[in-house]
């Protein structure tokens, strides 16, 4: 008995429907916990005022956008090395959350930076990092769509990634080259002294944590939609040939 | 592989388009810019470096879906790859053949396009060198995104979405070289990582472009 027999189609399906509603009620406890306390029970920051609430979107969106993309980094490898269905179907589940997840970090940032900078965009190389991220992630998708072979988009679209992952972190760097930064540094680091305070920390874990689970529940959900589209593909084929 | 490589570059030069129309979508861009900004010398001498480099890209983009594309519907490129010459090295030279076609001329055609743009004097070698070391990354690179949009009919525009996010560390480190050659600055690091750009694509990129060969002709 090893962990890839859970990757068995059948069993992923088993195992993953008493699973589900759970992790989409721990989501939902962790945020309305998180957004709640952080919202309403947490102080004003004494320079950005209540503007610094937008954090407890803000920065666990932005995390599971890099996150997202390092699991399906991971799914990929997974699908070429021992050629996993689940692992692809993972991979391709994965992505439309991501993007959305890059798409709330932008947007929750410019709403941010407005008031706070003084303008909604700015050439910052943490910004641009993350629009090229997005970019990265249209392209994923878009190739997925575009072939019609399952197994031939799999492995085209895990190879894409592959490359893309080097080139997405060659981009990180160059952006630093390029520009001078004005987004601040990190705020969360298990190796710096200087944090967020303990007021905004807890809340914000809690946020982290129901973001997590919100992303390991939509991929779950958005993986099993796959399979059973699978499933109904093969039966379709199977009526046309008889 | 010199075979293969004589064979590109005759077809590349007898069927036309491919080796005029990358230079004259690049001279269009270029004079396109001045309409679009106004004709300060100031501010064109300022984005010169920029909107070179830019305009460059997009034409080695113009000609990329040629790279495989015709080679996969008459079938020589299944006949390339039962062929004892190992497919990266297909890759190798399909990207060396399409620099000889597009990004060499390029760099021979960017300095004449900085006198229109009134390029800062200073930085005319620096065109030269940096595009020299840079273009072949755009080419390896669009190599492999050529490979992988092989099989799809209407790949043109997928392509493009997938290789021009690939291509914005060369821009970054290839304009930044001009601009701070045009300013005085010293634009060896710069430089010296654009090359490293290139080096790294040629020593990596053949065999991912080997492997999406191999899926999409399976």
């Amino acid at each position: 008995m090893s962990m890839w027999e859970y990757a068995n189609p059948k069993r992923f399906m088993g195992w993953t429907r008493p699973v589900l509603p759970w992790t989409f009620a721990l989501a939902g406890v962790c945020l309305v916990v998180g957004l709640v306390w952080g919202f309403f029970f947490t102080p004003d920051d004494f320079r950005q005022g209540s503007t610094v609430k937008i954090i407890y979107l803000h920065v666990p969106a932005a995390l599971m956008a890099i996150n997202a993309w390092i699991m399906m980094l991971v799914a990929s490898l997974i699908w070429v090395v021992r050629r996993h269905h689940v692992s692809a179907l993972a991979a391709r589940a994965a992505a439309p959350v991501g993007v959305t997840m890059t798409l709330i970090a932008l947007f929750t940032g410019a709403i941010w930076g407005q008031p706070m900078w003084g303008t909604y965009w700015a050439w910052d190389p943490r910004l641009t990092s993350f629009l090229i991220l997005f970019l990265f992630y249209l392209g994923y998708i878009a190739l997925w769509e575009a072939i019609e072979d399952p197994d031939t988009a799999a492995d085209l679209t895990s190879v894409l990634c592959m490359v893309g992952s080097i080139f997405a972190i060659l981009s990180r760097y160059a952006v630093l080259f390029w520009s001078q930064g004005l987004h601040q540094g990190a705020s969360l680091s298990l190796d710096k002294e200087e944090n967020v305070a303990d007021v905004f920390w807890f809340p914000l874990l809690v946020c982290i944590a129901g973001f997590v689970f919100l992303f390991i529940a939509l991929v779950l959900m958005r993986t099993r939609t796959e399979i059973r589209a699978r499933r109904m593909r093969a039966l379709e084929a199977r009526v046309q040939r008889a | 592989m010199i075979a293969l490589l004589r064979r590109d570059l005759k077809l590349a030069v007898r069927a036309g388009g491919g080796f005029g129309l990358g230079l004259a979508f690049f001279l269009i861009v270029v004079v396109l810019v001045p309409f679009g900004v106004g004709p300060e010398t100031e501010l064109l001498s300022r984005i010169a470096p920029g909107i070179l480099w830019v305009a460059s890209l997009l034409a080695a983009l113009l000609s990329l879906d040629r790279i495989f594309a015709l080679d996969y519907e008459d079938g020589s490129l299944a006949l390339l790859a039962t062929s004892p010459l190992p497919l990266e090295g297909v890759g190798l030279i399909k990207a060396l053949a399409h620099w000889i076609t597009t990004g060499l001329p390029l760099t021979i055609a960017a300095p004449a396009l900085g006198f229109l743009l009134s390029l800062a004097p200073e930085a005319y070698a620096y065109l030269l060198l940096s595009l020299l070391i840079g273009t072949p990354a755009l080419s390896m690179i669009g190599t492999f995104g050529a490979a992988l949009t092989v099989g799809l009919r209407r790949g043109g525009l997928l392509l493009s979405l997938l290789v021009l996010p690939l291509y914005v560390p060369t821009l970054i480190f290839g304009a930044e070289a001009v601009r701070r050659g045009a300013d005085g600055l010293d634009p060896t690091g710069a430089l010296l990582l654009l090359g490293g750009i290139t080096a790294g694509t040629f020593a990596l990129l053949p065999f991912a472009t080997a492997a999406t060969l191999r899926i999409n002709l399976r």
